[in-house]
């Protein structure tokens, strides 16, 4: 009872909350709208960008200054360090595995999960019940990065050949034929591949879905002029489908690379970056929570940061372009 | 134009609204701690030496904590539902006479949180803080006040005196011990150790001829697992602290603890061997799961389980472990002639006597206001130690005002009975007291890669001894 009377106190403090923000935004338009001649433009600048601007400030701006700033200071962010945390990402053997892991990730996983999506885009197009396909294998997105995690971690269970078998991995290629399956999260380097399937089994939906609705909007007579010019299968496909929907194929492989750079979860859920998987992002969350070393921590999240700059230009760039073409 | 000016208003409206809810949701308990401190100014004294005369009926063994009604104290913690309720009931009687509300907050981010509360101006009252290490930490960032006199007294005369210890910073002491658990625990099935007719063994020689006779019978005598999510690697150091401070004593496991005895010298390499010869031996482990390997995937919680089946014979694993019976076999009984139970992990040299490992953690306050202080003493007392053992669930203290049956759990009767061995060597989990670079980082990477990976002993030492920060 006492626990329900906090509970529904907290929930009508929070009611409070939101209707005074309410009211305070109402007043804002109120003077907004009576806003005239001169005023008027400001007064609407104000208005409509004052609050984004300020949540952005306080949301991302200032703690991206602060991570930075961090970024040169000690462990505990009370002494300057200069370059040290930077020069230890770079330069300590033991983390050359993150670094490479990363590296290996960003380039495999975007281009098999656009690959495979496209290529199901492709073959689900105009088939009968296209829907129900699609949305069986886009389903994987609505699902967790932990929670796959955790899915796939039960896939690949190890137990020793001679009892009963847990992970359905293990138990396929036994039927397989294979006597003596390998502990899969232990099997190294193949191990990170195994990880990487897991983020292309969620990004493939999403590849596939907005994939195919580009194919769908190539203009039919298009298709029917390089038809009648003699082109078919490959050639129509490689000549006219791929050019026409290049800015679309951009974008998603730019937008799943982007997500692949920050894959964290994945990584933390299945090995914790034991075993040679370590990625960038896990080791940010290890020193910056775990060691409490808020100087590296930082530093790799700036690298992250940097890293992950080009691409969202890149995919603005060609965003914008499509735009101007239509 | 005026219609995506008015669908642009509203997405910013939304927007707004889904920050306030955030602003609210963070910014309720610093509300509640403001208003209690108003409350608390007029009050004197916490420790009212007086006791004062109009004490209620039942409220005497209180007396020192009145003179702060309505007032509350916030405590921030690790430790979740159910236990959160144990707790709450324990200190009931408290509350009612002291008139402190004591406001339990339990968060499975604690760790994170607690720093970047305190770093934001809404630090707890109190903090049950889990290592020595982040206690330190936390005392260099500042944030944690001293213990008041009233605490040290309780803990000078209840305790361990190692416990002071590692509840101290640089000579200052911060925190009183709260809950203990006991590390140095092996567990077995008393079924099948009595058809097969083994008896417990209660030295190093015959806990490995009982486990040759396992080996013997068909039985993997070990099982382990220290897969735990982002902790990976912890029970594995548990194995070393528990055989280093068997072979080589208190005095080098705190020299060890300090970087005075390096990982990569004579004496923790030496204690790696006596690890490989039992948990890396392949024909002692791993017991249910498959190969030396498989005890780096094996997540902690699930090691036992084979041990009800008779698949492995033994774990070493904390008095915490106990809980984790009922999810294998639901009604699975914890006792002396049950389906589990636990026996000490035997001394190895007779020059150290007893060796305890254990954990804990230590009430650390980060206000000195009288409830705060009050609250604190009470945490700290006797009292407070036998009606929280009191209640189910196996809690233990380290606390020696508490007569040992009070304890209704067995498991928590054994540890309790080790804690407060007078005559035993007690020391710190050693890696909840090293730096946390190596304690929560290469120590547990390092141990795993040796399990999981097979990397050689001598590069898992140096690369912890590499990892360790400079100054």
């Amino acid at each position: 009872m006492e626990e329900l009377t906090a509970g529904l106190t907290k929930v009508g403090t929070g009611l409070a909350a939101v209707a005074i923000f309410l009211g305070l935004l109402l007043v804002i338009f109120f003077i907004g709208a009576r806003a005239k001649g001169k005023l008027q433009f400001p007064a609407a600048m104000i208005v409509f960008l004052g609050p984004a601007i300020l949540l952005l400030a306080y949301g991302l701006i200032a703690p991206a200054f602060l991570t930075t700033v961090g970024s040169f200071q000690n462990p505990n962010g009370n002494e300057f360090v200069g370059f040290a945390n930077y020069s230890w990402i770079f330069t300590t053997e033991a983390n050359r595995t993150f670094l490479t892991n990363t590296a290996m990730w960003i380039i495999i996983a975007p281009l098999v999960s656009t690959g495979i999506g496209l290529m199901l885009a492709l073959l689900l197009d105009r088939m009968r019940r296209e829907s129900i396909s699609k949305s069986l294998i886009f389903m994987p997105m609505a699902i967790s990065f932990v929670g796959a995690g955790i899915i796939w971690g039960l896939v690949y269970e190890y137990r020793d050949p001679a009892e009963t078998q847990v992970g359905l991995l293990s138990q396929v290629v036994m039927w397989l034929g294979v006597e003596e399956p390998p502990n899969w999260l232990l099997w190294q380097p193949w191990n990170n591949f195994l990880l990487m399937v897991i983020m292309i089994w969620i990004q493939v939906g999403f590849a596939m879905v907005v994939l195919s609705a580009a194919i769908k909007a190539i203009p039919g007579d298009v298709v029917e002029a390089a038809e009648l010019d003699g082109a078919t299968g490959w050639k129509l496909f490689s000549r006219v489908t791929i050019p026409m929907v290049r800015g679309t194929l951009i974008v998603v492989f730019t937008t799943i690379m982007i997500a692949v750079l920050k894959i964290f979860d994945i990584v933390r859920t299945m090995t914790n970056g034991n075993f040679g998987t370590q990625v960038v992002a896990n080791e940010m969350y290890a020193q910056a929570f775990v060691q409490f070393d808020v100087g590296r921590g930082s530093a790799l999240a700036v690298v992250l940061f940097v890293a992950v700059i080009p691409l969202i230009a890149y995919n603005v760039i060609q965003l914008r372009k499509e735009r101007t073409i239509r | 134009m005026t219609a995506s000016m008015r669908r642009r208003g509203a997405t910013i409206l939304v927007g707004g609204v889904a920050a306030t809810m955030l602003l609210a949701a963070c910014g309720g308990s610093s509300s509640s701690s403001e208003s209690s401190s108003e409350a608390a100014a007029p009050s004197e004294s916490a420790m009212a030496s007086e006791g004062g005369g109009d004490v209620a009926a039942g409220c005497e063994a209180y007396a020192a904590y009145m003179g702060n009604e309505g007032t509350s104290v916030t405590l921030f913690t690790s430790v979740l539902p159910p236990e959160q309720q144990r707790y709450e009931d324990a200190w009931k009687p408290f509350e009612d006479c002291t008139g402190i509300d004591i406001v339990y907050e339990g968060s499975d981010q604690f760790e994170a949180q607690l720093p970047t509360r305190i770093a934001g101006g809404n630090a707890p009252d109190l903090a049950w803080i889990p290592q020595p290490g982040l206690l330190a930490k936390l005392v260099q960032q500042g944030g944690p006040v001293p213990a008041p006199q009233s605490v040290a007294d309780n803990v000078d005369q209840y305790w361990n005196p190692a416990w002071k210890a590692y509840g101290s910073v640089d000579g200052t002491f911060y925190g009183a011990p709260n809950s203990s658990n006991m590390k140095s625990f092996v567990w077995y099935s008393p079924k099948v150790f009595a058809e097969k007719g083994y008896t417990v063994p209660t030295t190093w020689d015959e806990l490995f001829a009982l486990s040759d006779q396992m080996v013997a019978d068909g039985i993997k005598p070990w099982c382990g697992g220290i897969e735990s999510g982002g902790a990976t690697g912890w029970p594995a150091t548990d194995w070393l602290e528990q055989v280093v401070l068997r072979t080589q004593g208190g005095d080098v496991y705190d020299q060890w603890v300090a970087h005075e005895v390096l990982f990569n010298s004579p004496q923790i390499t030496e204690a790696m061997d006596t690890i490989s010869g039992w948990m890396k031996n392949p024909d002692y482990v791993n017991g249910g799961f498959g190969n030396v390997q498989t005890i780096a995937t094996t997540a902690f919680q699930d090691a036992g389980k084979p041990i009800l089946d008779a698949k492995c014979g033994m774990l070493q694993q904390a008095s915490f472990y106990a809980a984790q019976w009922e999810s294998f076999q639901p009604g699975a009984v914890v006792a002396e002639d049950g389906d589990v139970f636990a026996f000490f992990l035997p001394q190895i040299k007779d020059e150290f006597p007893n060796p305890v490992v254990g954990g804990g953690e230590f009430t650390t306050a980060f206000s000195d206001r009288p409830e705060v202080q009050a609250a604190q003493t009470y945490l700290s007392s006797a009292e407070y130690a036998t009606a929280r053992a009191a209640q189910p669930g196996g809690w233990v203290s380290a606390n020696s005002g508490v007569p040992l049956d009070t304890y209704t759990d067995a498991i928590a009767k054994l540890s309790a009975q080790f804690l407060t061995d007078p005559n035993g060597i007690f020391r710190f989990d050693a890696s909840d007291l090293m730096p946390a670079a190596v304690g929560a980082g290469a120590e547990w990477t390092q141990m795993t890669a040796w399990f999981g990976e097979d990397k050689p002993t001598a590069d898992v030492l140096q690369a912890i001894d590499d990892a360790w920060p400079a100054s």
